[in-house]
C-alpha cells in the first residue's frame, strides 16, 4: 500500500482511523484479512473536508469502483493520495477530468460544464450567462473542435492553468 | 505522460525481444504473443497482468534451469558448490559482459536461441530430472516445440552453456528491474487500487523471487535505495512552489511562533514613545548604530578586521539581496512563462480551478461561492466591454482630470515632507529639551500620516478612471508606489543637506580639537619641559569633544522612521479595523441602518497594499542597515509581531475582498517592484559611501579620507605584493573598459538571441493557433478549410490548374453576403446587439471579408448541421466555418 500510495505509514493508518470513524459499525479496526467492506456515498460526503465542496458527490463517485459511491478502503485512500499534495499534476488532471465529467462518458461536453458551472455559483447566474461561460470556455479549450473537451484538451489546458496544483488538492 | 512512457518502455523491451528472435528460424509463438500484447496494451492495462503472469512463470521455469545449469557446470569445472547461488553483483556484472561479448563474437545467436539451445541440451542429457515433476513436464513440452525450431545449432558444450545461462540472467535482471521500476512508478498511475494492489504484489513477488537468485543483498538494499531516492525526489517538490514558501521578507518572521502580541497593545505604544525619546539617548552609542564601531584594525587573537568587515558586509548584502531577487525572478519566470498567455483559457480556468478543494468551512465556502460567481460576471462584462466603448472622450477626460489630481497629491506631499525636514533642521539648532515631543519626531509623524492617508485618496480618486478593476489595481500599486519612493527620496535629499551642513560643522569640531590637543601638547612641554613620550590628556571619553557623527544620524533617522512607521502600521490596525469592527458588531443591534451591510461595515484585507507596505520596509532595511546594523534587528521583531498582529486581525475583524485582482499571475510584478526599491536604495548608500568622507572620530572609518580606503589598506598591509600588483592592474581603466565593453556585448548578444527565441515561439504559438483553426475549420465546414488559402486561389490567374471544386462555386455569393460585418475595428460589434453575444476570438477562422455587407445574417434553419451540410444554403452557407457571427437561436 505504501508504494502505491503518496502517504506514508503514519498517514495511513491516520486514514484508516478516518475511515473507521466514518462507519464504526461497518468497518473494523484491524485489516489484516482484508475484509470486503465499502462505506457509502452519503457517509463519506459528510467528511468535513468534503462537506463544502460541491463538486463533493463527483469526487466519491469518480474514486469509488463501481461508479456509485461506495468505498472501499482502498478507494478511500486513493483518493485522499491523488488529492493530496504529492501527486504529480498529470495524475491529478486524469482524476480533475472524471470529476467534472459528469456523465462519465470520457469527454467533458456542455451539460458537464453547465453543471459544474452551476455548482461552483449556486446557479446565480443567468441561463444565457452560463450557455455563454460554457460556449467560451469549449472554445477556449477545445482543439480538435469536436465542441466537447476531451481528455487531451482538458489536459492542455490545465496543465497551463497556474491556480490548479494549489486548488486541487485536499489536506487530511 | 508518465503512463505512456512505462507503455513505451514496455512495448521497447518487447521490441527488443523480438528483434532479438527475429534471428531465429522461425519466431517462436510467444514473441508473437508479445506483440499482440504490446499492441493492445496500450488500451486494456488489464491484460498486461495475465501476460506478465506468463512471462514470469515462464522465466520461472527457465531460471531454475539455469541455476541448475550453473550447478551442473561447475561441478563439472571445480567442483565448488559454494557459490551456487551467492554471487557479488560485480561478479555478475563481469559474467553479463562476457556473455554479451561472447554474443557479439557469435553475432547469430541471440539470447532466445541461447534460451532453446538451453532447453535443448536440457532435454538431451536428462539432467534436470530430479526437478519439481509438473512444471518440468510442462517445460519439456515447450522445448520440444522449441527445439524442433533450432535443432541444428546447439551441440557444443560447457562455454556454451554458460553463456546461455548468464544471457538469460541478464534478461532476467532487466526483468526485475523493469518491475522495480513499476513499483516505484506504481503510485503515477491512474488505475484503481485493487489493481495496484494486485500489481504491487505481484511486482513484489517477482522481484523478491528472483533478487534472491540474482542480486542478493545487495540489489535489495540498492531497491531500498532507489524507493528511498524516490521518495525524497517526489518529497521535494513539497514547499519549493512559489506559493507555499514564506515570501523573502516574512522569511525570519516564520521560523518563530512564540510571540503573543494580544496583551497590552496599550502598555506596547507607550513602550513605542519611551523607546523613541530613548533612541534619543543612551541608544545613539549603543551597537546598533554606526558611531558605535571604532576604527581599530584589527581585534583579538584572529585578527578580526572589524572595518574591512563592516563594510564589506554592508556592501554584500546588497549583493546579496540583488542575487536573491534575480533568482527568484528567474525562477518565476520559467515556472509561470511555459507561453501561456494570459486570458487564452480565462473561462476554462475559471471554471474547473476556481473551487479551492481545501475549503472547509462553510463561511469560507459561501465566501468562495460568491467570489467565483462575482468573477465569472466580471469575466462575462470584460467580454462585453470588449465590444463596446462609448463615450471615450468623458472617460479620457476624468482620466486625466485624476491623473493631475494624484500628481498634485504626489507633489504635495514631497513638499510636505521636505518642508518638515527643513523645519526639523531649524529644530536641532535649538537646543532639545525645548522642544515637544511633537515637534522632534515630526518628520517621521508626517511621512507616516501621508503613507497612511494618500493611498485611500488614490483609491477615491482612480474611481474617476473607470478602468477594469486589475488595470486599476496596477494603477494604484504605481500610484502608492510612486508616493513612497518620492517621500523617500525627498527625505533622503534632506537628510543629504543637513549630512553636508554636518560635515561643516565637523571640520570646525575637527579644527578644534586638533588645536586643543596642539595646546594641550604645548602646555605639557612648557610645564615638564619634555618633548618625547608625553601621555595623551588625562580626559575621560565623556567628555571628550566630538563630532556629529553624520553616520549615527542618519541612522538614527531610519531607526525613527521604522519604528514611527510600525507604530502607524499597528495603530491603524487597531484603530481602522478592531475598534470599526466592534462597533459595528456591536453598535449594529441599536442603530437605524444595517451597520454591517451598509455603510462602515467591515474593512477589508488589502493584500496588494499589505505587500508593498512589506516592499518598502525591505527598501528601508537596505537603506539604513549600512548606518543602523540594529535596523535589521528591529525589523526582524517587527515582522514577527505584525505577523501575528495581523494575522490576528484578519481573522477577527476583517472580511475578505469581494474579488481578489491578482496583481499578475506570477509573483514577478512584486519581486520587479522589490527589485527596483532595492536599485533605488542602493544608490544613496553606495553614492555616500563613494563620495562622502566619514566623520573623523567615530565609525570603523573614522580618521580615513574616503570609506573604501579600508579595503586600499587591506591590500596593502595583509596581502602578499603580488595581490597588490594584480589589484592595481585590475583597476586600470585600460582593463576596466573592455571588460564594461564586453559586458554589453554579451548583453547585446543575448538580447538578441532572447528575441530571436521570442519570435520563434510567437511563430510556433501561431502554427498551432493555424492548426487549431483548421481542425475546426475541417469539421465545421468540410469543403472550405481557410478562408485565407481560399482567397489566394481565387487570386491564381489561371484557375482551370486546380481541381474546380463546384460546390464552392455556387457557395461563394451567399458565403460572401453571410459574412460578417467585420469592417470595423470590432469585431462582431454591430451584427451583435445582444449584450450576452459576445464574440472575443472571432479569428477562428481567420477570415477577412472582402465584401461590403448587404444584409444581416439570416437565422440559422433547424437544417442540417454546419458540418455536414454540403449544400449551398443562401443566406447561411458556411457562415459559421468564416468566422462571422454564428446565428444564433
Amino acid at each position: 500500500m505504501l508504494d502505491c500510495t503518496f502517504f506514508t505509514r503514519k498517514e495511513i493508518l491516520r486514514l484508516h482511523g478516518r475511515y473507521h470513524e466514518l462507519a464504526p459499525h461497518l468497518v473494523p479496526m484491524d485489516y489484516t484479512n482484508d475484509p470486503d467492506v465499502k462505506v457509502p456515498l452519503a457517509l463519506i460526503v459528510n467528511m468535513p473536508e468534503l462537506k463544502e465542496n460541491p463538486f463533493r458527490n463527483r469526487i466519491v463517485e469518480s474514486f469509488s469502483e463501481d461508479g456509485k459511491g461506495n468505498l472501499s478502503f482502498n478507494d478511500f485512500v486513493d483518493m485522499f493520495s491523488v488529492l493530496s499534495e504529492m501527486a504529480p499534476r498529470e495524475l491529478k488532471a486524469i482524476y480533475a477530468f472524471k470529476i467534472y465529467d459528469f456523465n462519465v462518458d470520457n469527454y467533458i461536453c456542455k451539460e458537464d460544464l453547465e453543471k459544474t458551472l452551476n455548482r461552483l455559483t449556486k446557479e446565480e447566474l443567468t441561463p444565457e450567462e452560463v450557455i455563454l461561460v460554457c460556449e467560451k470556455a469549449i472554445e477556449e479549450a477545445d482543439l480538435d473542435g469536436d465542441n466537447k473537451l476531451s481528455f487531451a484538451d482538458f489536459e492542455n489546458m490545465i496543465s497551463r492553468a497556474p491556480d490548479f496544483l494549489s486548488t486541487f488538492h485536499i489536506r487530511i | 505522460m508518465e503512463i505512456d512512457a512505462e507503455y513505451d518502455s514496455g512495448s521497447d523491451v518487447d521490441s527488443k525481444r523480438r528483434a532479438k528472435g527475429k534471428n531465429k528460424p522461425k519466431p517462436a509463438a510467444r514473441g508473437k504473443k508479445a506483440k499482440a500484447d504490446s499492441v493492445e496494451e496500450s488500451e486494456e492495462e488489464e491484460e498486461e497482468a495475465p501476460r506478465k503472469r506468463k512471462g514470469r512463470k515462464k522465466k520461472e521455469e527457465s531460471e531454475e534451469e539455469s541455476e541448475e545449469e550453473q550447478k551442473g557446470r561447475r561441478k563439472k569445472a571445480a567442483g565448488s558448490k559454494k557459490r551456487a547461488v551467492k554471487k557479488d553483483d560485480s561478479e555478475e556484472e563481469s559474467e553479463e559482459e562476457k556473455g554479451n561479448k561472447r554474443k557479439g563474437g557469435k553475432k547469430g545467436a541471440s539470447r532466445k536461441e541461447k534460451e532453446e539451445e538451453n532447453n535443448k541440451e536440457k532435454k538431451g542429457n536428462g539432467k534436470a530430472a530430479g526437478k519439481g515433476g509438473k512444471d518440468k513436464q510442462d517445460d519439456k513440452d515447450k522445448k520440444k516445440n522449441k527445439g524442433k525450431n533450432s535443432s541444428g545449432s546447439s551441440s557444443d558444450d560447457n562455454s556454451e552453456d554458460e553463456s546461455m545461462s548468464e544471457g538469460e540472467m541478464a534478461r532476467l535482471k532487466e526483468e526485475v528491474e523493469e518491475k522495480k521500476k513499476l513499483i516505484v512508478t506504481l503510485r503515477n498511475k491512474p488505475w484503481r487500487m485493487k489493481r495496484r494492489l494486485k500489481c504491487l504484489k505481484e511486482a513484489q513477488a517477482f522481484v523478491e523471487k528472483f533478487e534472491g537468485a540474482l542480486g542478493k543483498g545487495k540489489g535489495r538494499r540498492l531497491y531500498a535505495f532507489k524507493v528511498m531516492m524516490t521518495k525524497v525526489l517526489m518529497g521535494m517538490p513539497y514547499g519549493s512552489i512559489a506559493r507555499k514558501t514564506v515570501p523573502r521578507d516574512e522569511q525570519d518572521s516564520a521560523m518563530d511562533f512564540s510571540v503573543l502580541f494580544e496583551f497590552g497593545v496599550i502598555c506596547y505604544c507607550l513602550i513605542w514613545i519611551k523607546l523613541l525619546t530613548f533612541l534619543q539617548g543612551y541608544c545613539k552609542y549603543s551597537i546598533m548604530f554606526y558611531g558605535y564601531y571604532n576604527n581599530q584594525r584589527s581585534i583579538g587573537l584572529l585578527q578580526f578586521r572589524l572595518p574591512l568587515s563592516y563594510l564589506l558586509v554592508g556592501v554584500g548584502i546588497f549583493g546579496y539581496s540583488l542575487m536573491v531577487v534575480i533568482r527568484t525572478m528567474a525562477r518565476n519566470a520559467n515556472e509561470g512563462g511555459d507561453g501561456a498567455e494570459e486570458g487564452a483559457f480565462t473561462f476554462s480556468w475559471k471554471l474547473f480551478t476556481s473551487w479551492d478543494y481545501l475549503i472547509g468551512n462553510p463561511e469560507t465556502a459561501d465566501n468562495k461561492f460568491a467570489s467565483t460567481t462575482t468573477s465569472f460576471k466580471e469575466s462575462i462584462v470584460d467580454e462585453q466591454e470588449n465590444l463596446k466603448d462609448e463615450n471615450i472622450h468623458l472617460r479620457r477626460f476624468l482620466r486625466v482630470i485624476a491623473n493631475i489630481l494624484i500628481l498634485c497629491c504626489l507633489g504635495g506631499s514631497g513638499y510636505l515632507i521636505y518642508y518638515v525636514v527643513k523645519r526639523s533642521q531649524e529644530f536641532a539648532k535649538k537646543d532639545r529639551n525645548e522642544l515637544t515631543w511633537l515637534q522632534k519626531n515630526e518628520v517621521e509623524i508626517v511621512m507616516s500620516l501621508l503613507g497612511l492617508v494618500c493611498p485611500p485618496l488614490f483609491e477615491v480618486i482612480s474611481e474617476l478612471e473607470e478602468y477594469h478593476p486589475r488595470i486599476a489595481l496596477k494603477w494604484q500599486l504605481a500610484r502608492i508606489f510612486a508616493l513612497f519612493l518620492g517621500n523617500l527620496y525627498t527625505f533622503l535629499f534632506a537628510l543629504f543637506d543637513e549630512v553636508n551642513a554636518k560635515l561643516d560643522n565637523e571640520k570646525e569640531i575637527k579644527n578644534e580639537t586638533i588645536w586643543a590637543l596642539k595646546e594641550y601638547y604645548d602646555n605639557y612641554t612648557l610645564h615638564h619641559n619634555v618633548t618625547e613620550n608625553i601621555p595623551p590628556p588625562n580626559i575621560s571619553p565623556a567628555d571628550v569633544i566630538r563630532g556629529p557623527c553624520w553616520e549615527t544620524e542618519v541612522g538614527i533617522e531610519f531607526v525613527k522612521l521604522t519604528v514611527s512607521d510600525i507604530q502607524v502600521t499597528y495603530l491603524t490596525i487597531l484603530i481602522g479595523d478592531f475598534l470599526r469592527a466592534v462597533i459595528v458588531r456591536f453598535l449594529n443591534y441599536c442603530w437605524c441602518w444595517d451597520l454591517e451591510a451598509g455603510f462602515p461595515s467591515y474593512g477589508e484585507f488589502d493584500i496588494s497594499g499589505n505587500v508593498l507596505g512589506l516592499i518598502f520596509n525591505q527598501g528601508m532595511i537596505w537603506m539604513g542597515a549600512f548606518y543602523a546594523p540594529g535596523l535589521v534587528g528591529i525589523n526582524v521583531l517587527r515582522l514577527l509581531s505584525s505577523m501575528y498582529y495581523q494575522c490576528w486581525a484578519v481573522m477577527s475583524c476583517n472580511v475578505p475582498h469581494e474579488r481578489v485582482f491578482k496583481a499578475s499571475r506570477s509573483n514577478n510584478f512584486y519581486m520587479g517592484l522589490l527589485l527596483l526599491v532595492l536599485f533605488l536604495s542602493l544608490m544613496p548608500v553606495i553614492y555616500s559611501i563613494m563620495t562622502l568622507p566619514p566623520s573623523f572620530d567615530c565609525g570603523p572609518f573614522s580618521g580615513k579620507d574616503q570609506m573604501y580606503d579600508v579595503i586600499m589598506e587591506t591590500i596593502e598591509k595583509d596581502l602578499p605584493p603580488f595581490m597588490a600588483d594584480i589589484f592595481s592592474y585590475a583597476s586600470n581603466p585600460g582593463l576596466i573598459m573592455p571588460a564594461v565593453l564586453l559586458m554589453v556585448l554579451a548583453i547585446y548578444y543575448l538580447n538578441a538571441v532572447s528575441k530571436a527565441y521570442q519570435n520563434s515561439n510567437m511563430d510556433l504559438k501561431r502554427k498551432m493557433q493555424m492548426q487549431r483553426d483548421e481542425e475546426k475549420n475541417r469539421r465545421n465546414n468540410k469543403d472550405s478549410t481557410n478562408q485565407v488559402m481560399k482567397d489566394l486561389e481565387d487570386l491564381l490567374p489561371n484557375k482551370s490548374l486546380i481541381p474546380p471544386p463546384s460546390a464552392e462555386e455556387t457557395e461563394k455569393p451567399a458565403d460572401q453576403l453571410s459574412k460578417s460585418p467585420k469592417v470595423t475595428g470590432k469585431p462582431g460589434a454591430a451584427a451583435t446587439g445582444k449584450g450576452v453575444n459576445v464574440k472575443k476570438d472571432v479569428s477562428l477562422a481567420a477570415a477577412n471579408p472582402r465584401a461590403p455587407v448587404t444584409r444581416p445574417p439570416g437565422p440559422r434553419p433547424p437544417g442540417p448541421l454546419p458540418g455536414i451540410a454540403r449544400g449551398p444554403l443562401p443566406g447561411q452557407g458556411m457562415g459559421r466555418g468564416r468566422g462571422g457571427p454564428p446565428p444564433r437561436r
